[in-house]
């Protein structure tokens, strides 16, 4: 018979826990959404140097103009003009400028105070845990939109109040899904090790457990760019987001509506356009960072 | 599953008496009550009367006391514009909302779920990338956009559909469609991830190690688990769509919420935004219990849940 | 035992492809084994050895990724490689079944139990609802579960887990197929319920005169229940023969490891003796033989190059390894119209 081997072979180990993040490969990645990301960003922080002519200001005789290749179009106004003689052109570039930053804001208030509160809830656990997640809950019951534009309907509109309340208004998404990783990554090999080392529960928050869900948080950050977007544009379709006459895109649509019983289309479709591009960018975006980042995160 | 409901309904009414103290600390606490409160145009001592009325110099949870005593007696105050109870107004307007959710709900699921179903059996296939790419337009455009480019072909070059109000079948078409695109968009995705979820699973190896022919597999064994989630998702998407069809019933001027919506915003009507809200609100908990209840007749595992 | 094997399964391969053709796991590696009419044959494997995917390809259920890549699998004299889809799917539930490791996962939460067991009758047979469950009651019966006027109109989460493992053994059992495959069948069950289970499955076998396949790495089942065993490494078939026989005298160093680490009573004075290393990554197998690198007997031929699919040390016997040698030329059996 053959020598039985000494050595007691232990079943294969799962992998060493410890923080990993998966390294983002150059494969298919978007290309065309991030350059349009990219150039809107561009537009938006240049604006004033690309911009033809001033956006809020406008000409009543050059009323109503169409775009450059129809009749009665000139090569002025590339765009057309809209109710007031304003430059269709200058007013997306500079819309670009109130979605971005509106956007980008958003996000990052929505994104940083939901997985702060996220990630208290799923660590600290009871009461705590039990308050958010009922305020949570309440919030998330009503729709974004009602609830952003009550909110505006009460605070009266202004760039800076849009933000808040669109940060307060998408937090409670944040907040649910990083609570629900935080739920698991509480119960891993490393997080314990380090409860039992002795660290205070703020240092394990911030040093053990943030870290890992930071992807999750930025894949979430980007899937609702597209999302704070549409509902920025329909708040100032209502009027009542940003005020004018700062040029939004979702205002412009608002305004020309009025043209749109007469065929005057360029006011409607190219704002619309922008809208689509801007939000279709953001979304594929983060679609593949969503795929990279984390498959976990199939469900979002 | 007695108590099932028992439970889901206590939860209901949790959140409902908490949706009401959102949004009273809301206004409460961050604008200024009296001007909200009050029409516009109004003398001092009508600004005077309104604090007395609703007293606004009394402690927070007196305040919030008086709140609810009103809307125990369905007073939602008064709409400045119309000069007619919130409560009301919201009622009458409400069956066109609902009709117009109807359709367009019809539209969603109808387009949605066959497509869905499409896409996850012929996964990473043509249907599939078609699928994929009409879900994302869903979603990346605003409904109220769809409706305006409606509007600009159908009405304006075309001329077949009318462009605003309603009454007709005809005037339905185009506001449905505008509305239910988005939804569409949400339930073929979740179909579809549904459906690829319950064809990984091992009943379905199983059924097809019965030699079932692959029709019968996804007709009858897959088809009803898939479901479960999209008809839960579809029953509380249904009264999301009444509250978010402000923008589209404004775009068409159809006579429905949304558009009162728009109307009190427009004319600083404040009862009447926040009446909308409230009550928007409330539907919405009350439908998630109700399609709590559906589940549970549905689902056999429910039935007899401890 | 003369005349045709039942099912005869010739060099059989089946490979998953993934990433795009660069990976390719050679799940099921030029497998060969016989199985006659009302014989058992335990297959067994460490988990990833190939054994499910072995099964699943015996029906043909394989995940999209898989492919059978070459290799005849011969049943009465068909070969199942070659056939189409549609049909295989008179085959399967009809003349081969498959009973699946977990009952809770296979059962449809959303149907009672008679639907579940009268539909394979219904699409196989063709007859009436009302007579296929009239013998989904009796299914029910012979595999002893009480009332079960009562049980078909339940639903799968109302059972018990052995009730359930029953059930599924009835669907298996519920057109009389010639061969019946159990993938690990008492993995999920008690102990106590395991040996009644095996019982009825054996009952079951003399009356219907039918085949077993038992996939299992519980060499204690493969003693009480089996007439045949199939041993399985990485994907490839590394000794077969009569249990009695593979038990006393085994000719492959894997298998001999295996009988050795199994606890046997009274021998509190030896350490539990398992077998060192890992089983190799089935995507990157090494050049020679898969065993190699954890084998205490390898020489050098072994690493070069892997040992021919079969070697016939003994009649009926079966091994693939460089250090058994076929015996002489008479006692090689040959089967009715094989190429070996």
């Amino acid at each position: 018979m053959t020598t039985p081997a000494d050595i007691i072979a232990l079943p294969s180990q799962p992998p060493r826990e410890r923080a990993r993040r998966r390294r983002i490969r150059i494969g298919d990645f978007p290309v065309i959404p991030t350059a349009i990301l990219l150039v809107i960003t561009l537009v938006a922080i240049f604006a004033n140097q690309l911009a033809p002519h001033n956006p809020e200001i406008g000409s009543l005789t050059m009323r109503f103009k169409p775009p450059f290749w129809q009749t009665g179009g000139s090569m002025k106004y590339l765009l057309g003009t809209d109710q007031l003689g304003r430059d269709v052109l200058s007013r997306l570039i500079f819309g670009a400028r109130v979605s971005m930053v509106v956007g980008i804001m958003a996000v990052l208030v929505a994104g940083v105070v939901g997985t702060m509160l996220g990630i208290l809830s799923g660590y600290l656990g009871g009461w705590v845990d039990q308050v958010i997640m009922r305020i949570t809950d309440t919030w998330l019951a009503l729709p974004a939109l009602t609830f952003a534009i009550f909110l505006a309907a009460i605070v009266g509109p202004s760039m800076w109040n849009i933000v808040i309340i669109l940060g307060v208004t998408y937090w409670t998404r944040y907040a649910r899904v990083i609570r629900g990783e935080v739920l698991s990554l509480r119960e891993r090999e490393f997080v314990r090790l380090a409860i039992v080392a002795g660290c205070s529960k703020w240092s394990i928050m911030a040093r053990h457990i943030l870290p890992n869900v930071i992807n999750s948080a930025i894949v979430l950050g980007s899937l609702m760019l597209g999302v704070v977007i549409i509902t920025e544009a329909t708040l100032s379709f209502l009027g009542v987001g940003v005020p004018p006459p700062q040029p939004a895109w979702g205002l412009m649509l608002s305004d020309g509506k009025q043209g749109l019983m007469v065929g005057y289309w360029w006011l409607t479709v190219f704002p619309g356009l922008c809208i689509m591009l801007m939000v279709l960018s953001a979304n594929l975006l983060g679609d593949w960072l969503r795929v990279k980042l984390d498959p976990q995160l199939r469900q979002l | 599953m007695g108590r099932y409901i028992t439970r889901r309904a206590s939860y209901c009414l949790l959140s409902l008496f908490l949706l009401s103290l959102t949004i009273f600390f809301f206004v409460r606490v961050t604008g200024d009550p009296a001007a909200l409160l009050v029409e516009p145009g109004a003398s001092a001592d009508d600004i005077a009367a309104i604090h007395h009325q609703f007293g606004l110099d009394r402690p927070l949870w007196v305040q919030y006391g008086l709140f609810m005593w009103s809307l125990f007696h369905g007073d939602l105050g008064k709409s400045f514009y119309y000069q007619t109870p919130v409560f009301e107004l919201y009622m009458s307007r409400l069956p066109n909302s609902l009709t117009l959710a109807a359709v367009a709900m019809v539209f969603s699921l109808v387009v949605g779920i066959p497509s869905g179903i499409l896409a996850s059996v012929r996964v990473g296939r043509f249907w599939d990338s078609a699928g994929k790419m009409f879900a994302l337009l869903g979603l990346s455009l605003p409904s109220f956009w769809v409706g305006l480019i409606l509007i600009l072909l159908f009405s304006v070059y075309l001329k077949w559909l009318p462009s605003s109000g309603a009454g007709t079948p005809l005037h339905l078409i185009m506001p449905a469609f505008a509305l239910g695109w988005y939804f569409a968009a949400a339930h073929m995705r979740l179909t579809r991830s549904s459906m690829l979820e319950v064809l990984g699973s091992e009943y379905i190896k199983l059924a097809r190690l019965k030699g079932l022919p692959e029709a019968l597999v996804i007709a009858k064994h897959a088809f009803k688990n898939a479901l479960i989630p999209v008809i839960t998702l579809a029953g509380i998407n249904l009264v999301i769509m009444v509250n978010v069809a402000v923008v589209v019933e404004t775009v068409f001027a159809w006579p429905g919420i949304g558009r009162l919506l728009y109307e009190g915003i427009t004319f600083r009507d404040f009862p009447v935004v926040q009446g909308v809200v409230l009550l928007g609100g409330a539907m919405i908990v009350v439908v998630n219990l109700m399609v709590d209840i559906l589940y549970a007749v549905i689902d056999p595992r429910i039935r007899l849940e401890r | 035992m003369a005349g045709e094997p039942l099912l005869r399964l010739d060099k059989l391969s089946t490979h998953y492809i993934a990433g795009g053709g660069l990976r390719v796991v050679r799940a099921v590696d030029e497998v060969s084994l016989t199985v006659n009419a009302g014989e058992t044959l335990g297959i067994v494997g460490e988990s990833g050895s190939g054994k499910s995917t072995l099964a699943l390809t015996m029906m043909r259920v394989l995940p999209m990724a898989a492919k059978i890549v070459g290799g005849h699998m011969w049943f009465e004299g068909e070969d199942l490689v070659q056939k189409t889809d549609a049909e295989m799917r008179e085959i399967r539930g009809k003349r081969i079944a498959m009973v699946l490791q977990d009952p809770m996962a296979s059962l449809n939460p959303l149907f009672t139990i008679g639907n579940q067991i009268a539909e394979p009758i219904q699409v196989h047979e063709k007859v009436s609802r009302a007579t296929a469950w009239e013998r989904a009651r009796a299914l029910l019966k012979a595999v002893r579960i009480p009332s079960p006027e009562t049980r078909v109109r339940q639903f799968p989460h109302e059972m018990s887990g052995g009730m359930r493992q029953r059930i599924v053994g009835a669907i298996g059992m519920s057109c009389e197929p010639r061969l019946l495959i159990a993938d690990e069948p008492t993995t999920s069950l008690d102990l106590t319920i395991q040996a009644q289970y095996l019982n009825l499955l054996r009952d079951l076998q003399r009356e219907h005169g039918l085949a077993l396949i038992f996939i299992t790495h519980n060499l204690g089942i493969v003693a009480k229940m089996c007439d045949q065993l199939a041993v399985m490494y990485a994907g490839r078939l590394v000794e077969s023969g009569p249990v009695s026989r593979v038990f006393n005298a085994p000719q492959h160093p894997y298998t001999k490891a295996l009988l050795n680490s199994i606890p046997r009573m009274g021998d509190r004075d030896h350490r539990l003796t398992a077998i060192a290393g890992q089983p190799p990554d089935l995507s990157a197998l090494p050049r020679g033989c898969a065993f190699a690198q954890r084998c205490p007997q390898a020489f050098d031929r072994c690493r070069a190059e892997a040992p021919p699919p079969v070697s016939y040390p003994a009649p009926g016997q079966t091994a693939r390894c460089w250090l058994v040698e076929d015996a002489p030329a008479e006692a090689v059996p040959v089967l009715a119209g094989a190429a070996v």
